[in-house]
């Protein structure tokens, strides 16, 4: 359940952030969210976030790619319209298979690239025309934004943040 | 400071004995005159299975034009008797028995050169860590620097038994040594101006002579950095680095022209020599990635990571891939446009080398890309060692396939003179390669890459 009140902490370099996020992991605090202007290596694991499986959606993706590609030169080729090229009919999709493997190869790439990124972006609740969810601009440019939820432990929190370099302390309600 | 364990080297020396003892026995059993040979051809006619090897034969032999002028030319009596069966008979007896003459030969170059191969992938792989001053891999310089230690002597034992093959072997390897193939042979009178034996050697040691010297200096240098106060040394490495590579890629490709592709003096393809780099580079960084986690498992490479391991494995997949990019292309062109001299390559390999041509296909990309693909499997050392060793029997294979059809044709086997010239081989790069591990502290320490190589993290 997300907390009705949450602290915003602005950090304003990411190895700044990747300490703090490290200290208060060993606070025992739990972070609901980091916006960063760029992709900051390594802060997923610092999060303590599960492992990202978009490689194992990445790989099967692309076995669709491949079976597509099979099937469509199957149907195109072989099936639907077999033609004689350069002495080689196409009568038989596996001796006609070498010729089919540049399509083979660019489609399985093909699936796996672009399902793998409109993956990303539905896991990541991004869609068209959707209300950004940033809540401080600054964070798209040089700033980055730590959300931690508040549960009545209020003070104690922004004396942490403070000493971790945070360079302003935000209490938002988030009811409102 | 490394020292080679006894252990190691009884098994290197073990290995080159047990190697030339088979070596030994492979050139003196080829040995057979026309009388053996065609009692040998009988009984195995008569046994089951066998008898397809007669019409195997007819189209190797029609591929093989060189081959069969060879033939033709030296039992010219034979045919003299008119009698169409007969000749046919003596035609395919005397096929055979050169092919059973070629095959210690081939099987000792093949391997000869697989060994090589590894050494001179490793010294251009070390030679582009410098050229691109890449701050992953200073920790791994000295163990590059032990496996290229190989390549002037690996090299020197390819040429030597190349050039061997055509003065005291029975022209074993490249027809286009052997004169009498030559005058009956227009195509090979045209390539003549490149491809004659005093040429060939010439050629041979200026490749060598350029690719040692990059080694010496390159090694002088890594060593005088040690214990310098400053980069200058590590700068000259650079600068011979960046001159080297260029020379690499020119005389690499010569090398494959000259070493393997000249085997089949009448076919020729134009992305052979990348082809035969690709092939090179994973056996290096395979042998890399190999010798290291052996180090490692020794406490000898303490600051060498996960990461360390888990980038050359990154590298053997992406080079597997490369490779397979390249071998693929080649084949589909040729087998695309169908030029009758083009095709006769991969018709003889389909034919008599139907099951290593396709098997090493499947060793050296579908193993390789199913099994290293996955990020975690890429950090357990057994894990690497496991699909190393599967990428190094595809890529021997790969060289048996370049060199064997056009030696011994179909008769070709892997026995003892091919087992054996393995060992010999492996046992004198173990030897080698770990002799010059000790030579130097295997952390170069003044390299001004090694701390970020320390701090590596992927």
């Amino acid at each position: 359940m997300e907390a009705s009140k949450v602290i915003h902490a602005i950090y304003t370099d990411d190895d700044v952030l990747m300490a703090a996020v490290k200290k208060v992991k060993s606070a025992h605090h739990h972070i609901e969210e980091i916006y960063t202007p760029f992709p900051v290596h390594g802060l997923d694991k610092a999060m303590g976030l599960a492992p990202t499986r978009i490689a194992i959606a990445s790989f099967m993706y692309g076995c669709v790619g491949l079976t597509v590609a099979i099937v469509m030169m199957n149907f195109i080729m072989i099936q639907d319209w077999p033609q004689n090229i350069g002495g080689k009919p196409s009568f038989s999709y596996i001796e006609n298979m070498p010729a089919f493997v540049p399509i083979m190869f660019e489609l399985t790439v093909f699936f796996a690239a672009h399902l793998m990124v409109i993956t990303f972006y539905l896991r990541s609740r991004m869609w068209p025309f959707k209300k950004a969810e940033n809540p401080d601009p600054r964070t798209t440019d040089d700033h980055f934004l730590m959300e931690i939820p508040v549960h009545g432990n209020e003070n104690e929190l922004t004396n942490l943040l403070k000493e971790t370099g945070a360079v302003e302390i935000n209490l938002i309600d988030k009811a409102h | 400071m490394y020292t080679f364990s006894s252990k190691l080297k009884s098994v290197a020396i073990g290995l080159m004995i047990l190697g030339t003892i088979g070596v030994a026995y492979g050139f003196f059993t080829s040995n057979k005159d026309f009388a053996a040979v065609e009692t040998m051809l009988k009984e195995a006619d008569h046994g089951d299975g066998h008898g397809a090897a007669a019409d195997h034969h007819e189209v190797a032999e029609d591929s093989h034009a060189t081959e069969e002028a060879h033939v033709e030319d030296t039992h010219a009596t034979a045919e003299g008797h008119g009698h169409a069966e007969v000749d046919e008979h003596t035609k395919h007896v005397n096929h055979v028995m050169h092919a059973m003459h070629k095959r210690p030969w081939a099987a000792l170059y093949v391997a000869a050169f697989f060994f090589f191969m590894i050494a001179l992938g490793v010294l251009a792989f070390y030679a582009v860590q410098y050229a691109a001053q890449a701050g992953w891999s200073p920790l791994l310089l000295r163990v590059m620097e032990g496996i290229t230690a190989y390549m002037l002597p690996g090299a020197l034992i390819v040429l030597g038994i190349a050039i061997a093959s055509g003065i005291i072997g029975h022209y074993g390897l490249f027809v286009w040594m052997d004169p009498d193939v030559v005058a009956h042979d227009k195509l090979i009178q045209g390539k003549s101006g490149w491809l004659n034996i005093t040429w060939f050697g010439v050629r041979g040691l200026i490749f060598i002579g350029g690719w040692y010297a990059y080694r010496y200096f390159s090694r002088k240098f890594s060593i005088a950095q040690d214990n310098a106060d400053d980069n200058k040394n590590f700068k000259k490495t650079f600068r011979i680095s960046a001159a080297f590579l260029v020379f690499f890629l020119y005389t690499e490709s010569m090398m494959s022209w000259d070493w393997i592709m000249s085997v089949d003096p009448h076919w020729f393809s134009t992305l052979f020599g990348w082809y035969v780099l690709a092939g090179m580079m994973v056996c290096g960084i395979t042998m890399i990635a190999m010798v290291t986690i052996y180090l490692k498992s020794k406490g000898l490479l303490p600051k060498v990571n996960d990461s360390h391991i888990h980038d050359l494995a990154k590298y053997m997949f992406g080079f597997s891939i490369f490779w397979t990019y390249l071998w693929f292309s080649q084949f589909m062109l040729i087998w695309y446009s169908n030029i009758p001299e083009e095709v006769t390559y991969f018709v003889t390999r389909f034919q008599d080398y139907q099951l290593p041509f396709l098997g090493m296909v499947a060793m050296n990309f579908v193993f390789p890309l199913l099994v290293l693909m996955n990020s975690d499997y890429k950090r357990i050392p057994w894990f690497v060692i496991m699909a190393g060793i599967v990428i190094l029997c595809g890529h021997y294979i790969d060289i048996f396939n370049m060199i064997m059809p056009a030696t011994v044709g179909d008769q070709w086997a892997i026995g003892i003179p091919e087992i054996s010239s393995i060992f010999l081989f492996a046992g004198l790069f173990i030897f080698i390669v770990f002799r010059a591990l000790t030579k130097a502290p295997l952390e170069p320490k003044r390299n001004p890459f090694v701390k970020e190589s320390e701090h590596f993290h992927y």
